[in-house]
């Protein structure tokens, strides 16, 4: 899959700038000739579009650092004035407010692909971890990212999840005012946060890098979880095959992401954040954006305020050890009847805890977030490593060529 | 891939001119905004044009306005002033201009208030010709606001400007 490339510039220039600097080959022998599983599905097209993503946040947000004040006194006016006075500024500041949802759905659809088909199990044991590694920046930009137009739920969510930290025992306070720069959310937090948001996105291209990088060694998995054994039976060359795919995939995603923006694009945002941020009213719901409820609901069912945080934490970081929970064999839920139907449960518990994150946290909601957040850790620490010991999978294809064959061959019957 | 073809163009060929071509439209929407949005906004274009009200300059009086971040004077010329002005030789002007080519009224002069030479704001009331002096590196102005001695190129720029009416001055 990786090593030196075979590619031979045309020209004579091209030769003596390969030479040079192999960059032509470089990307000849990762997104040209570079193998591709045959029998990929859809869900292996998120990756590509998160790539898109994290450009289209970067450039949209480099643009609106042109116009926006990072000042408690000017951050909300100049907001508006983005909205209302540069010239194509709602586009950009909507496509970028909606632009942070979108990341979210992928990188969630991205993720439960990995989940569902075994994509973290060896040799893919670094990609995953980079991937969790990405997640927990995307978690911390677009936080940040959400404090900075100084409305009501900015103010009032970085008050809440900044107050998260003085939970730690010892060193917990000190490090809230350390964070703060001062004695509660003002000014100072307002400015880092601003500096960090800016910073933080490179921090996950740089991430991005080794991620791919690492799939390129192992090379992708692919729905029916056995590895590539015959490079020509059982791949296809990325381009012009998945660079269509992705691309098609793409404008499919696009159409999705301009329905927000064009028709609706305060849907996914909160109405209080319309409002200027005040120290000295607190909204009657506190809610954070929706991709982060299924954790505020983790943290809010727990009765100890420690015990929430560290569940919260808990919640992300045990993705990391995903290898080493699930004892299968087997890879690809498709071959895993058993593991099949506890991952949907997991699904539909995962969209559980993110309608109860926006509930308020009071009598029948806070035993149903109690029991999912049982379910959900239950699911990693318990179901995973016994299933792998108890299951009895499905026989496994013997190589992705048969599994594809298989299945053209049991279309062909039908149709015949 | 299948080699080139020297007959019919094939339906291959047709979507991938077709698919550039939306592409290519696709691309070019998506970075007009980002490139445009870095031109004058709604409230800099806001402040193109300032009105002026010129009825509580005396006579012999300067006001200076701020017109698109720099200054601007509006003089209130005495008839001494507008005769000074009107009998200059061309021949005494490094950048010849007659002062009724830089007035709409004569007794009402707007120039912008920038040295020509490296940018000062020019003194008021000060110079060998009672016009205006800069301190910076010594240029004279007449009372028409026209170069006469030092290191300034040109005269003080005329802005575009109009009279809405007798007490009211339009900038820009």
């Amino acid at each position: 899959m990786s090593g030196h490339s075979t590619y031979v510039p045309k020209s004579a220039l091209g030769r003596w700038f390969e030479s040079r600097l192999p960059i032509m080959g470089l990307i000849h022998g990762s997104f040209v000739v570079y193998p591709v599983p045959r029998n990929l599905n859809y869900f292996w097209t998120f990756g590509g579009i998160l790539s898109f993503m994290l450009v289209c946040q970067i450039v949209t947000g480099i643009v609106l650092a042109m116009h926006y004040t990072p000042h408690v006194d000017y951050a909300f006016t100049s907001v508006e004035y983005i909205m209302r006075d540069v010239n194509w500024g709602w586009v950009i500041r909507y496509t970028h407010a909606n632009g942070a949802s979108m990341f979210f759905i992928t990188v969630y659809l991205h993720m439960l692909r990995g989940l569902y088909y075994g994509s973290y199990k060896a040799p893919r044991e670094v990609l995953w971890i980079l991937g969790v590694i990405i997640y927990l920046l995307m978690m911390a930009t677009g936080f940040m990212g959400y404090v900075l137009p100084w409305g009501q739920m900015s103010f009032w969510g970085a008050t809440v999840i900044t107050n998260l930290f003085s939970a730690i025992p010892l060193v917990g306070d000190a490090i809230t005012t350390w964070l703060w720069g001062g004695y509660s959310v003002d000014n100072p937090t307002l400015n880092r946060f601003f500096s960090l948001h800016y910073l933080l996105p490179f921090m996950i291209a740089a991430v991005v890098v080794l991620h791919v990088w690492a799939l390129h060694v192992t090379g992708q998995n692919n729905p029916a979880g056995v590895e590539v054994k015959n490079v020509e039976r059982d791949t296809l060359p990325f381009t012009p095959y998945a660079t269509v795919k992705d691309g098609f995939a793409l404008l499919c995603f696009l159409i999705f992401f301009s329905w927000f923006v064009f028709y609706a694009p305060n849907y996914l945002g909160h109405a209080d954040n319309y409002i200027e941020a005040t120290p000295l009213v607190t909204p009657a719901h506190i809610v954070p954006a929706w991709y982060y409820l299924p954790f505020y609901a983790i943290l809010r069912a727990i009765p100890s305020k420690l015990g929430g945080v560290m569940a919260m934490f808990g919640a992300i970081v045990v993705l990391a050890f995903l290898p080493w929970l699930d004892t299968s064999r087997v890879k690809s839920a498709a071959y895993r009847p058993l593991y099949k139907f506890f991952f949907w449960l997991f699904v539909v518990s995962c969209l559980g805890l993110g309608f109860l994150g926006a509930k308020p946290p009071e009598g029948a909601y806070v035993i149903a977030s109690r029991l999912l957040t049982l379910y959900y850790f239950g699911f990693f620490l318990i179901i995973m490593p016994l299933l792998g010991l108890f299951e009895t999978p499905k026989p496994v294809p013997a190589s992705i060529a048969d599994a594809v064959l298989a299945k053209n061959s049991a279309h062909a019957q039908a149709h015949s | 891939m299948a080699a080139a073809s020297t007959t019919e163009p094939t339906r291959r060929d047709m979507l991938f001119i077709a698919n550039g071509a939306v592409a290519a439209v696709g691309v070019g929407a998506l970075a007009w905004p980002l490139i445009s949005q870095m031109n004058p906004d709604a409230s800099t274009l806001a402040l193109a044009s300032t009105e002026v009200d010129i009825s509580s300059i005396p006579e012999g009086g300067i006001l200076t306005v701020k017109w698109r971040g720099k200054p601007v004077f509006v003089r209130h010329r005495t008839k001494k002033e507008i005769e000074e002005a009107a009998s200059v030789k061309a021949a005494d002007m490094p950048d010849p201009q007659a002062d009724s080519a830089r007035v709409k009224k004569p007794e009402w002069l707007v120039v912008v208030g920038v040295c020509t030479h490296l940018g000062c704001v020019p003194l008021g009331h000060s110079g060998d010709y009672d016009g205006w002096f800069c301190p910076c590196h010594g240029s004279v102005y007449d009372t028409s606001g026209r170069i006469r001695k030092g290191p300034a190129p040109r005269n003080l720029e005329v802005p575009a400007y109009a009279f809405l009416s007798d007490t009211k001055l339009q900038i820009g």
